[in-house]
């Protein structure tokens, strides 16, 4: 009874935080505020993730996203000396349309996600399925034997990324 | 009775983060936050995936988590790299004023 509390606590203090952070990436009017946002929402979204029982991604999350791609942001935010003038946002009919839209596209997933049936979360009776869950030891086992063709096919996308952004980014080849 | 924590909470967090991030996408100008919005939709997609992994006992669903996080990473990297040359050949990263290929 206390987790299930505990639970709920600590679902809620994240989901809000993250809403909130998320928010404030949008609404921000200078870009370094909302890079800052977007690291804090990571954080968020990383105790999230520890909650359902995703430690691993929970550490990879706060590792890659909050700190090698935030930096690649801050780093392309300061190299480039942005100076905010104008709205942030501007309203034009196409604009209003679309934000329109995405507030139907959120009423209509949550009317879809509040129907789903409240499952009993069946296999955590099994106790050798819940210490290997999510730990990094079973997930690499699984990401070098069933997934190994996906994970060198990643690699090889990271090398081809790296590539790109050399060849993009120079001025002279 | 308190009720538990579902499913369906989790997934409708990553609906409104997934919201947020196109409603962001679709209203702001400058390229760089709009980039920094579409990270904000794949980490809900990454929520829906932990999510529906947790539901089914089965974390296979934490890879595909873990590609996702590679994709944005490499997608980040061209993007900024995109970015970058777009700034350097036009002076500005509003996308407004970067419509040539628009007409």
């Amino acid at each position: 009874m206390t987790s299930a509390i505990v639970e709920q606590v600590l679902f809620w203090f994240f989901a809000v935080f993250t809403i909130a952070a998320a928010s404030g990436v949008i609404f921000a009017r200078n870009p370094i505020a909302s890079a800052m946002s977007l690291v804090a929402t990571f954080f968020f979204l990383a105790g999230i993730y520890v909650l359902l029982w995703a430690h691993t991604i929970a550490a990879l999350q706060v590792l890659v996203y909050a700190g090698a791609i935030m930096v690649l942001f801050l780093f392309v935010i300061m190299l480039l000396s942005l100076s905010d003038h104008g709205p942030v946002m501007t309203f034009s009919p196409t604009r209003i349309a679309g934000g329109a839209s995405v507030v139907g596209l959120f009423v209509a997933l949550t009317a879809v996600f509040r129907k789903l049936p409240v499952t009993e979360l069946s296999w955590t009776t099994d106790p050798a399925k819940l210490k290997t869950f999510g730990s990094i030891k079973h997930l690499g086992e699984i990401m070098y034997t069933q997934w190994l063709f996906p994970f060198e096919a990643v690699s090889l996308l990271l090398l081809v990324a790296i590539l790109g952004a050399v060849v993009v980014a120079k001025p002279r080849i | 009775m308190i009720p538990t924590i579902s499913t369906s909470h989790y997934l409708i967090l990553a609906a409104a983060l997934f919201c947020l991030g196109m409603f962001g996408v679709l209203i702001r100008r400058n390229a760089l936050v709009v980039f920094m919005c579409i990270e904000l939709m794949l980490n809900a997609a990454n929520l829906t995936f932990l999510a529906f992994a947790r539901a089914r006992g089965d974390d296979l669903g934490h890879l595909s988590a873990f590609f996702i996080i590679a994709v944005a990473a490499a997608e980040a990297a061209v993007g900024l790299a995109i970015v970058i040359s777009v700034f350097r050949a036009r002076g500005t990263v509003n996308i407004e004023e970067i419509q040539s290929m628009k007409h």
